[in-house]
């Protein structure tokens, strides 16, 4: 198989963002139906993971209010994991009582960040995403972590790769199953992504990686490309595009779930994902948002008519 | 307007940039847009160490080039028997032979002709292109005199695994240090093919600036890829372009202020706060 000679995994599994990440980096409210049947026609894909809505406090989030009803509104279909953010004990309570079966945690590898972002310290916060972690382990509720801001942070500019492989190996060492390292502003270019990678792969095992990559320098694809090309399998994304960012006015932020298939099914690598019907979904979310999707893929192939 | 490009070209050689395309010496019935090529050639204010390539399609437009002070040219040939017959009217080894007479022309006034090679990766017709074709097409401008070949992905289509096949076919026939690669960010996939590109060992690359250029076989798709977007990842990675990205920027919001359009490159997107 042409992916095996060049070394590259046989397999990726891609983790859909846009209904979480990107409706809750969108100036558009969206209505609690819509985002049921996003989650729904995205569920059709063959995408084996999609992050439905977080149970933070509406204060805070208000695009993720209904957060109970989304998650109790959409289909739940076999094989397809529908992980949601808890920040907290209370948060992780509310998400089981509506139904959830997997929780994220959101660290980060920068103490401004972490302190303009929830106002604490990041040791603050992981004792927080401890108290959730012990609980979803008795409940046998598996935990994924996130860290933030692994390749550059909006307050203090460049991030150590010590760093963000000690945030990793705390999130890793609680009992997260998976550590998803986030180019939070899109600044990494491959370059900083494969010395990144090279620390935090010293204290956590790459099977248990994932890399969310940000387009706002249009640096995603050749990040991730890095990040496979040294063995990472998992890849976050947002159907569309979705997602700007909050930190660079008119900027892009998540990388389009169809760019990054168009690239894998190219490189040979299964995803398990029908980009033709995730194209279709994107189209549907942008059409209620009325707006332009951020995927080329689907700009060149809805134009063309061609797929 | 002439005085547009010509400011254009005036900031783009201020930036560091070594090699500006300035030109096309077609007819302006095929390409109107071009149609002032003499007056822009003369016009520009040509910085020492930096060239100004222009295209010739055939001898006619080498002469004319030649007139108005052109150092350098460059011929379009393809790897698809239907673009070449779509795009000039004949088969790939009639535009070779059309191509002979520039070379000849070039060599007696010590002109250096850089090569392109387009579809690549792909046909906006044929579809599937073989790397075999693109390394023979390679191989016989090489042959002819091209001091450089550059590889387009025309429809942007290719993706790091057909850039990979591509490339290794090509680098039997072609040195490396005489590849370029001409990526299209129709797709998405240009960094990540230029990426590709790179670490096999090609260290020529063509971009435009603000990504200008759309893509005339998808509607409202993109093209070129930005070179801003490109010249970030090469200083990311710690490679040296002697370009000077804010400069860059600069005149890309100037193109675009000209052409009252949006970039399309994302650094200029996040950078420049409007």
């Amino acid at each position: 198989q042409e992916c095996q000679a060049s070394g590259l995994p046989e397999y990726i599994k891609i983790v859909e963002v846009g209904p979480r990440d990107g409706l809750q980096n969108e100036k558009v409210m969206v209505p609690t139906d819509t985002k049921i049947e996003l989650i729904n026609r995205l569920s059709k894909t063959g995408l084996p993971a999609i992050e439905v809505t977080s149970f933070v406090s509406s204060k805070w989030v208000p695009q993720m209010a209904d957060h109970k009803e989304v998650m109790r509104g959409i289909e739940r279909h076999p094989g397809v994991r529908y992980p949601v953010l808890t920040p907290n004990l209370q948060g992780f309570h509310s998400a089981i009582a509506a139904g959830a079966t997997e929780v994220s945690v959101f660290g980060a590898a920068s103490e401004s960040f972490s302190k303009m972002n929830i106002n604490c310290s990041i040791e603050e916060s992981i004792e927080k995403f401890e108290e959730v972690v012990k609980s979803a382990k008795n409940m046998n509720i598996p935990v994924r972590g996130y860290v933030s801001c692994a390749l550059g942070c909006p307050y203090e500019g460049n991030v150590t790769p010590a760093k963000v492989a000690e945030v990793s190996k705390r999130l890793y060492s609680m009992g997260c199953y998976e550590i998803s390292l986030g180019d939070t502003i899109g600044v990494g270019t491959p370059g900083s992504m494969k010395r990144m990678l090279e620390a935090v792969m010293k204290e956590i095992p790459l099977s248990a990686l994932a890399v969310h990559c940000h387009d706002t320098y249009g640096q995603a694809l050749a990040n991730i490309l890095t990040a496979i090309q040294m063995g990472v399998v998992v890849v976050d994304s947002s159907v569309a595009g979705l997602g700007g960012c909050p930190y660079a006015k008119g900027a892009t932020g998540n990388v389009a779930t169809e760019d990054v298939i168009y690239m894998l099914n190219g490189l040979g690598i299964n995803t398990g994902v029908n980009l033709y019907t995730v194209m279709e979904a994107g189209n549907f979310i942008c059409t209620a948002l009325n707006k332009k999707t951020n995927s080329k893929v689907a700009q060149a192939s809805f134009n063309t008519g061609t797929i | 307007p002439t005085a547009v490009k010509i400011s254009l070209i005036d900031m783009l050689s201020e930036t560091g940039l070594q090699v500006i395309e300035a030109t096309s010496f077609v007819s302006p019935r095929w390409v109107p847009q071009m149609a002032d090529h003499a007056e822009v050639m003369q016009g520009i204010n040509k910085l020492p160490g930096v060239s100004y390539p222009v295209l010739t399609p055939n001898l006619k437009g080498f002469q004319a080039a030649v007139a108005a002070g052109a150092k350098e040219v460059s011929v379009f040939g393809a790897a698809s028997e239907l673009f070449t017959k779509k795009n000039i009217n004949c088969s790939i080894e009639e535009s070779l032979e059309r191509f002979s007479g520039v070379m000849s022309a070039a060599r007696a006034a010590s002109i250096p002709v850089r090569g392109y090679v387009s579809c690549v990766l792909g046909c906006p017709y044929e579809g599937k292109i073989s790397a075999a074709k693109v390394a023979e097409v390679s191989k016989k401008m090489y042959s002819m005199g091209c001091y450089e070949i550059s590889l387009g992905d025309t429809i942007g289509i290719g993706t790091p695994g057909s850039m990979k096949e591509m490339l290794t076919a090509v680098m039997k026939e072609v040195p490396v240090g005489a590849l370029a690669v001409h990526c299209h960010d129709t797709y998405g996939q240009a960094l990540a093919n230029i990426l590709v590109a790179l670490q096999m060992g090609v260290s020529v690359v063509d971009a435009s600036v603000a990504g200008l250029g759309g893509c005339p076989y998808a509607q409202g798709a993109s093209g070129n890829v930005a070179t801003e977007d490109l010249v970030y990842m090469l200083h990311g990675l710690g490679i040296h372009t002697g370009v000077d990205l804010q400069k860059l920027m600069d005149t890309g919001t100037f193109i675009c202020n000209a052409l009252n359009r949006r970039t399309n490159s994302k650094v200029a997107q996040a950078l420049c706060r409007l």
